[in-house]
């Protein structure tokens, strides 16, 4: 039998949220508690596999006291702490923030924004036609997957998922500063020369769909992407020992994309090239 | 870590810079050529790592050599130092001061803010652009405040070449020759290899002129000697004066004039005194934080003296960066031993033993006195393992930043300092608790600590009596604009803003007031009444700041003036959080869009810069984003501008 480590029993702390009592394991984010009491928060730099770096200030709520917003992400519950999701202090914060995301890049690929614009009527055109948008051509230097900056929120999923907190590539980082950052390889190459490993672990938690499959990214431009009509069966990977989890995206019996289940104890999500990238003799029909 | 390095290689030139800095490479892990030992054993791990501190250093090194960071340069570095080639390029793109692309050797920093500006600035950029042409070895850069404001407009020149010594360190040795303030070059710099002049040299030209900038760019090594500090000090030799009494009267570059003019004194107390009795009397004196946020200096000590976690650190935040500040320039040019004396003190109180002093890459003087001040320190005994003989070790290390106002907060600095991108950490935890290298760091402004050695000789009762019972003691001011006598200014807290320009003589025609910085808030001419008292201000509606104090008279278009502060924010936000990276964006295009227009024309916009304000103060993650919108407020609602 297997024993499950059950770990030093966590104390509960005691808050109000939105004026209700609200009691989570110490440690416990405000988000965690916020899901657990089946509130709606938005979030994108925040992922289930990651520390998120609270850089896109979505997520923010109301804490009595304190003088700004606080990340609801990153904030950790404290005893007695008064927080509140959805005073019009918290709601224009994410507004403007959908505003000034929608206005600078695209959000056509970033589930739920459409739904978030409409939720908190947020109106990205209102900085006019001039608004500086980050404009720049997709980045296909590879077979594999494409880099979109023009979609990039800078999140630092990406980063975060390619250095210490998964990978330990260290393939990318952000370069330049302010509105001129961007996730970069060194000297701004192109993958190929860079120690990028093709794992894809940053395309698994990209939240805008600015890193995607070179196969999906193909099929969004010739309109043939069609989620609707695609399948995921989950299985397991062949290529080792380990025994990764895959999930198989097919669409017409082809698999256009490799993902992998975020709560799988081992991996979390995480695949290596084979796994993420070596499927094609799969559907060798010849 | 298992990196991959490209296939670069740095020039003899580069590779030289780098190993003045960290010593030869031991093997071919650390980028010397392959042998039959490397083979045999790897090297890496923890004790690898651990010199990612050293990546700014080393990319000042290449800088300072060669004047950009050639792909070969950074790739060297960063197998020197086992730093990812990409995070090493994401560290060098952040920094203003660095180019990751070919430029020429000398660079011309012309100051483009506030003050200069109306004292003309952009004239000047313009003149010097014509004058030099596109190919003639200088690149002129326009660049905020270069914390020369009573000199306006001012203008810096960095030539990369070599030094037989690291560069900084040639004008403290001269001032040690020559007295106090000489720059002028010794003889024997001869021409370089290729005949061309490749010594690295730096010159601070304000007020500057065309010819003038034009004349220290092609020849900083013989431009004409910068004035001494006390000229930015026009009360010079006035009784009473505390923080700035020994600016002028001391020799900066001797320990022995320091020492009798009633230097050591205070650390000599400190010591007899013991760590909790000294972190009591800075408490009971009631000394808060200088550097703009106000927190009480004792309650920090005594929060960090407290953590079981060590080593503790101390830092000294000397990235003066916000525009229009530069008495923190001022006093480390005229008088450095007293901040050495200081952060020994403050080390002393909250046990740390190791002192960061991260100066502002644009203060060449400052960093020559202060290495200079530090060296001697050190060989008589007040600093090392064995302080004044008390059993106690301390030792300063002096960082330079490289172009970023936002390494003036205080996790961004730490950031700095530890090789990472200058991007502010989010709070909690607090730097008391996990600071500079994760360990329990006290960081404190300069002005904050020279205030000690008052606290600590005059005692805690006398120096809470001076100022008001709230804001206790002397207060720096910076004045400058249109004023007669601009410079460095110390009052006691309580003074009135109009006292304190009637002393700078304020010209007629007063517009505005610009207190705190662009951090902070314009006031009209007639609330000349606000006491100077972080409480008075407060209640006025209106910040102190770090103690800016810029007089603008009509002549000076106010659209323009936000504009620049607007751009100000644009070029500095790091990018981290998307209020301040965006925001600030958009506020700069909404004010360019209302620069010339007024009323119903320019109000559409302003509801929309009210907007985008009050997003960035609510959710930006540190004090640069939360404060963007504040100067651009206050213009708008205090002055009426755009009415």
């Amino acid at each position: 039998m297997t024993a499950i480590p059950l770990g030093v029993p966590r104390r509960l702390v005691e808050f109000t949220l939105d004026g209700q009592e609200a009691r989570v394991p110490e440690g416990s984010t405000i988000l965690d508690a916020c899901r657990a009491a089946g509130k709606d928060v938005p979030t994108l730099c925040e992922g289930d596999t990651l520390t998120p770096k609270n850089a896109c200030r979505i997520c923010v709520v109301d804490v009595e006291g304190a003088r700004t917003l606080a990340p609801a992400c990153s904030r950790r519950a404290e005893p007695g702490m008064v927080v509140r999701t959805d005073t019009e202090r918290a709601r224009h914060s994410r507004r403007l923030v959908l505003e000034l995301l929608a206005s600078s890049v695209d959000l056509s690929t970033t589930p739920s924004a459409d739904r978030w614009i409409k939720e908190y009527e947020a109106k990205p055109d209102r900085f006019g036609p001039d608004a500086a948008r980050v404009d720049e051509e997709p980045r296909i230097d590879n077979d594999l997957y494409v880099r979109d900056y023009g979609k990039c929120v800078l999140c630092y999923k990406c980063v975060d998922a390619c250095g210490d907190q998964w990978q330990n590539s260290f393939a990318i980082s952000v370069s330049g500063r302010g509105f001129d950052a961007r996730i970069s390889v060194e000297h701004d190459g192109p993958l190929t020369d860079s120690a990028c490993v093709y794992c894809g672990n940053c395309i698994e938690v990209c939240p805008t769909g600015a890193l995607s499959f070179k196969s999906e990214f193909d099929m969004r431009a010739a309109g043939t992407w069609d989620e609707e009509r695609q399948t995921e069966t989950t299985t397991v990977c062949a290529y080792c020992g380990v025994g990764c989890n895959l999930t198989l995206h097919v669409q017409d019996n082809e698999i256009v994309k490799v993902t992998s289940p975020h709560d799988n104890p081992v991996t979390h999500g995480n695949l290596c090239i084979k796994g993420r990238f070596g499927y094609q003799h799969v559907q060798n029909r010849d | 870590m298992d990196l991959r390095f490209g296939d670069g290689k740095p020039t003899d030139e580069e590779r030289a810079a780098v190993d003045a800095l960290l010593g030869p490479p031991e093997s071919s892990w650390e980028g010397a050529d392959r042998s039959d030992a490397d083979l045999r054993w790897a090297r890496g791990g923890r004790e690898a790592r651990d010199r990612r501190d050293q990546l700014l250093p080393a990319l000042h090194a290449l800088n300072d050599r060669v004047g950009w960071i050639s792909e070969g340069a950074l790739d060297y570095v960063c197998r020197r130092l086992t730093v990812p080639p990409a995070e090493a390029y994401g560290v060098a793109t952040f920094y203003a001061m660095f180019s990751v692309g070919p430029r020429p050797a000398t660079v011309l920093h012309v100051c483009t803010d506030l003050a200069c500006t109306a004292a003309g600035a952009s004239e000047l950029c313009a003149a010097v652009e014509t004058r030099l042409g596109p190919e003639n070895g200088v690149k002129v850069e326009r660049s905020p405040c270069l914390g020369l404001c009573e000199r306006a407009p001012a203008a810096l020149v960095i030539r990369a070449g070599d030094s037989a010594r690291p560069a900084f360190e040639d004008e403290a040795v001269q001032a040690e020759s020559g007295g106090p303030g000489a720059a002028a070059p010794g003889d024997g710099k001869g021409k370089g290899r290729r005949g061309r002049n490749t010594l690295h040299a730096t010159a601070v030209c304000a007020p500057a002129t065309p010819d003038r900038a034009v004349t220290a760019a092609t020849a900083p090594e013989s431009a004409p000697t910068e004035p001494a500090p006390e000229a930015a000090v026009p009360q010079t030799g006035a009784p009473g004066l505390i923080l700035l009494s020994r600016i002028g009267t001391v020799d900066p570059a001797s320990l022995d004039d320091y020492r009798a003019h009633g230097g050591y004194i205070a650390l000599r107390r400190a010591f007899a005194l013991g760590p909790a009795a000294v972190i009591r009397e800075v408490t009971d004196a009631g000394l808060v934080g200088r550097g703009g946020a106000a927190f009480p200096t004792g309650r920090k000590w005594q929060a960090t003296a407290a953590q079981p976690d060590h080593p503790h650190y101390l830092v000294c935040n000397a990235d003066e960066s916000e525009p229009g500040t530069f008495k923190d320039r001022v006093l480390m040019e005229g008088d450095p031993y007293a901040l050495i004396e200081a952060m020994t003190i403050a080390a002393y109180a909250t046990g740390a033993h190791r002192g960061y002093l991260y100066l502002r890459g644009e203060y060449p003087r400052a960093l020559a006195r202060l290495t200079h001040a530090v060296e001697q320190s050190r060989t008589r005994g007040l600093l090392g393992d064995d302080v004044l003989g008390q059993g106690y070790a301390f030792d300063i290390e002096i960082r330079r930043g490289a172009g970023a106002y936002i390494c003036g907060e205080e996790t961004a600095l730490f950031n700095s300092i530890e090789g990472h991108r200058g991007e502010p950490r989010s709070k909690p935890p607090f730097p008391v608790e996990k600071g500079l290298f994760g360990k329990p760091t006290v960081e404190n402004n300069v002005e904050t600590l020279v205030n000690v050695l008052p606290i600590l000789t005059m005692g805690a009762e006398a120096y809470a009596a001076i100022g008001t019972p709230t804001s206790t003691g002397p207060k720096l001011f910076c004045v400058s604009g249109s004023v007669a006598r601009p410079g460095v200014y110390e009052l006691p807290f309580g003074a009135t803003l109009g006292e304190l320009l009637t002393l700078a003589g304020v010209r007629d025609n007063l517009r505005a007031v610009l207190l705190g910085g662009a951090a902070g808030g314009f006031v009209r001419p007639d609330e000349l009444g606000i006491p100077l008292t972080f409480e008075g201000t407060r209640e006025a509606g209106t910040t102190l700041g770090s103690g800016v104090v810029m007089a603008f008279d009509d002549t000076v278009p106010l659209p323009r003036l936000l504009l620049r502060i607007a751009e100000f924010f644009r070029d500095e936000s790091c990018g981290q959080c998307v209020p301040c990276r965006v925001g600030t964006v958009r506020q700069q295009e909404a004010l360019h869009r209302i620069v010339d227009r007024t009323g119903a024309a320019a109000a559409d916009d302003i509801a929309l810069l009210r907007e985008v304000g009050r997003a960035m103060r609510d959710a930006s993650i540190c004090g640069l984003g939360q404060t963007a919108w504040n100067a651009v407020e206050s213009a708008i609602d205090r002055l009426g501008a755009y009415q």
